[in-house]
C-alpha cells in the first residue's frame, strides 16, 4: 500500500498568514465594532482582553496542539485520542458544511457590491435596493422560492476561486493565496481607515466608540459579549485550526504561534472598529442624528449603512471598492478555511486524493449553497442558519469538545508536554486553568443566556415553523450527522488500517 | 473626542498592537528547527 507522506506548510510564515486569513473575517469588521459600542464602548476594552488572553489564545493553542500531535483533521485525530471522540470531530465537520453553504453568499453579495459602489447603484434608499431589487426577498419567509440570477453567478464565482485555491493544495494554494490575501486586505482596509479619519465628524464616531462607560463592567451579559466575540471571531470550536495545524512540522512552534494569531485578529478588530465608527461618525454628522441612530451591525451595517455613507460622500465610488473589496478578501481567505475542514476531514478517513476530495466534497458544499441561497428568501435562511448554528453548533460543539478533553479524557497534561517540546512560550498551570475552568463556565453559560432568549421570543420574529425547519433542524441536524459518520466503516485513519495513516509516531517525512 | 476617548484609543492600540509586535519578536527569538522544513524548501537568506 503506497504510503504518502502529509503535505506540509513550506514556511511558517505561510501557516500564521493562513491562520491569520482564517480567523480574520466578516465578523471582524460588522461585529465587533458595534458589539464593542454596545458594551461599554473603551471600557469593554477590559473584559475582551480578559477574555482573549483566558480563553480565546488557550482554545487557540490547544486546537494548533491536537492538529501538530496527531497530524490529522477532526474526526480522524479526535479518534486517535479516544475513538467515540471521532463524533466531535464530525459535528465539527458538518457545522463547517453548514458554515460553508451560506458565508459563500454573503461574499457573492460583496462581489457584486463592489460593482454596485459604482455609480451608486443603490440610489437613495440603500435598505429598499438591499432587500427589494437585489435580493428580491419577499415580506414573510417561503423555501426554494424564486431564482435570484443576481446572486447565483457572483456565487459561482467565488466558489469556483475557492475550490480552485483548494485543489493546489496547502502549500501551492492556501498559502500562496494568503500571502496575496492578507498583505492585500491590510493595505486596502489601511487606505480605507486612513479616508474614514478625514472625514468630517470621524472624531464624533471615534468617541462613541470609545468613551469607557465603566458602570457596564458590573453587568455579566457585558462578559458573555466580550468572550462570546472572541470565541466567534477567532474561528474556534469547529475544526478550522486542528486541521491547518495538521499540516504542520512535528517540531514547530505552536504557543508563540498561537499568540501571534491571537493578537493579529485582535489588531484588526481594533483596526476595524475605527474605520467603521469614524465613517458612521461622518453618516451620523452628516444627516444631523447622533452616532447612536446609526449604529448597525451585520449585513445591515455592511449593506445598508455604508451605502448610505458611500452615497453621501465625495469620491464615494472609491470607498465603496475598497470596503466591499475588504469584506471579500477577508471573507474569502475565511471560506477557504472552513471548505478545507471538510475536504481535509474526508481526505484523512477515505484516503481519497486531494483534487477528488476538493472535487466531490468541496463541490457538493458548493451544489447545497447554489441551490439553497441565490433564491428570493435565501436571506431568511442564511440569517436563521447562522443565528443557529453558531449558538447551538460552533459554541456547543466548543463546550461538549472542551469537556470531553479536559474532564472525561483529561489529555491537557499530555497536550501540554506536547507543546511545551517545541514552543516559544512554555505553558504553565493558567492554560489547564483557563481551559478546566474559566472557557467552559463561560461557555455554560453563553449557552444558557441564549436558550433563555430563545424560548423567551422568537429569534427576530420568525415563525416557529420557519425556526424549526430552517433554525433548529439545522443545528441539530449537523449533532446528528456528526454521531452518524462517526459510525460509519471508513476505509483509512483508523488504527486498524494503514494507508497513509501510520501512527503519528511512526509517520516519517520524506 | 473626549480625553477619556482619546486615553482609552491609545490604551487599545498600544496593548493589542503592541501585543502582536511582541508576540512576533518572541516567535522569531525561536528559530524554526532546520529538520523543518518540507522536501523542497528553502530557508529564506
Amino acid at each position: 500500500m503506497t504510503v504518502q507522506p502529509r503535505e506540509q506548510w513550506a514556511t511558517r510564515a505561510g501557516f500564521l498568514l493562513a491562520a491569520i486569513g482564517s480567523a480574520v473575517g466578516l465578523g471582524n469588521i460588522w461585529r465587533f465594532p458595534a458589539i464593542a459600542y454596545d458594551n461599554g464602548g473603551g471600557a469593554f476594552l477590559l473584559p475582551y482582553l480578559i477574555a482573549l488572553l483566558t480563553a480565546g489564545i488557550p482554545l487557540l493553542i490547544m486546537e494548533y496542539i491536537i492538529g501538530r500531535k496527531y497530524r490529522l483533521s477532526p474526526p480522524a485525530a479526535l479518534r486517535r485520542m479516544a475513538r467515540p471522540a471521532e463524533a466531535i470531530g464530525w459535528w465539527q465537520v458538518a457545522i463547517s458544511f453548514v458554515i460553508a453553504t451560506y458565508y459563500a453568499v454573503i461574499i457573492a453579495w460583496a462581489v457584486r457590491y463592489v460593482g454596485f459602489s459604482v455609480g451608486q447603484q443603490w440610489g437613495d434608499d440603500p435598505e429598499a435596493f438591499l432587500f427589494g431589487d437585489f435580493l428580491r426577498a419577499p415580506d414573510t419567509p417561503g423555501f426554494l422560492d424564486g431564482f435570484v440570477p443576481g446572486v447565483f453567478w457572483p456565487l459561482v464565482v467565488v466558489w469556483v476561486v475557492v475550490l480552485g485555491v483548494l485543489a493546489f493544495g496547502i502549500r501551492r494554494g492556501i498559502e500562496r493565496a494568503n500571502k496575496v490575501f492578507i498583505p492585500l486586505l491590510f493595505v486596502l482596509f489601511a487606505a480605507l481607515v486612513i479616508r474614514a479619519l478625514t472625514l468630517d465628524g470621524a472624531a464624533t464616531g471615534l468617541d462613541a466608540l470609545f468613551t469607557p462607560d465603566w458602570s457596564e463592567l458590573g453587568n455579566g451579559s457585558v462578559w458573555v459579549a466580550a468572550y462570546g466575540q472572541i470565541f466567534f471571531s477567532l474561528s474556534i470550536g469547529f475544526g478550522i485550526m486542528v486541521t491547518y495545524a495538521s499540516y504542520l512540522g512535528r517540531r514547530a512552534d505552536l504557543t508563540g504561534s498561537a499568540m501571534v494569531a491571537g493578537f493579529a485578529n485582535s489588531s484588526f478588530e481594533i483596526l476595524a472598529g475605527i474605520g467603521v465608527f469614524a465613517t458612521l461618525g461622518y453618516l451620523a454628522t452628516a444627516s444631523g442624528v447622533g452616532v447612536d441612530e446609526v449604529v448597525g451591525a451585520g449585513i445591515g451595517l455592511a449593506f445598508v449603512a455604508f451605502p448610505a455613507v458611500i452615497s453621501e460622500m465625495p469620491f464615494g465610488g472609491f470607498f465603496g471598492i475598497l470596503f466591499f473589496s475588504s469584506l471579500v478578501i477577508a471573507g474569502l481567505s475565511s471560506l477557504i478555511s472552513i471548505v478545507q475542514v471538510v475536504v481535509s476531514a474526508v481526505q484523512d478517513r477515505t484516503g481519497m486524493r486531494r483534487r477528488t476530495a476538493v472535487l466531490g466534497v468541496g463541490g457538493l458544499v458548493a451544489l447545497v449553497s447554489l441551490v439553497l441561497f441565490p433564491t428570493e428568501s435565501g436571506i431568511y435562511l442564511l440569517d436563521a442558519s447562522d443565528h443557529f448554528i453558531n449558538q447551538y453548533g460552533i459554541a456547543l460543539a466548543a463546550l461538549v469538545g472542551l469537556i470531553v478533553i479536559v474532564w472525561v479524557l483529561r489529555q491537557l497534561p499530555s497536550l501540554q508536554a506536547n507543546a511545551d517540546a517545541t514552543s516559544a512560550v512554555r505553558l504553565g498551570h493558567w492554560w489547564r486553568i483557563c481551559l478546566g475552568v474559566i472557557t467552559p463556565v463561560v461557555l455554560g453559560w453563553m449557552m444558557v443566556d441564549s436558550l433563555r432568549t430563545e424560548f423567551q421570543e422568537n429569534y427576530e420574529g420568525y415563525s416557529t415553523g420557519f425556526l424549526l425547519s430552517a433554525g433548529w433542524s439545522v443545528a441539530i441536524g449537523a449533532l446528528l450527522v456528526g454521531v452518524i459518520l462517526s459510525f460509519m466503516p471508513w476505509p483509512a485513519g483508523g488504527e486498524d488500517i494503514d494507508l497513509d495513516m501510520e501512527s503519528p509516531a511512526d509517520r516519517k517525512e520524506r | 473626542m473626549s480625553t477619556s476617548a482619546i486615553i482609552m484609543m491609545i490604551i487599545a492600540i498600544l496593548i493589542v498592537w503592541g501585543g502582536l509586535i511582541t508576540a512576533i519578536l518572541r516567535l522569531r527569538s525561536h528559530p524554526q528547527p532546520e529538520e523543518d522544513l518540507p522536501p523542497g524548501a528553502h530557508r529564506a537568506e
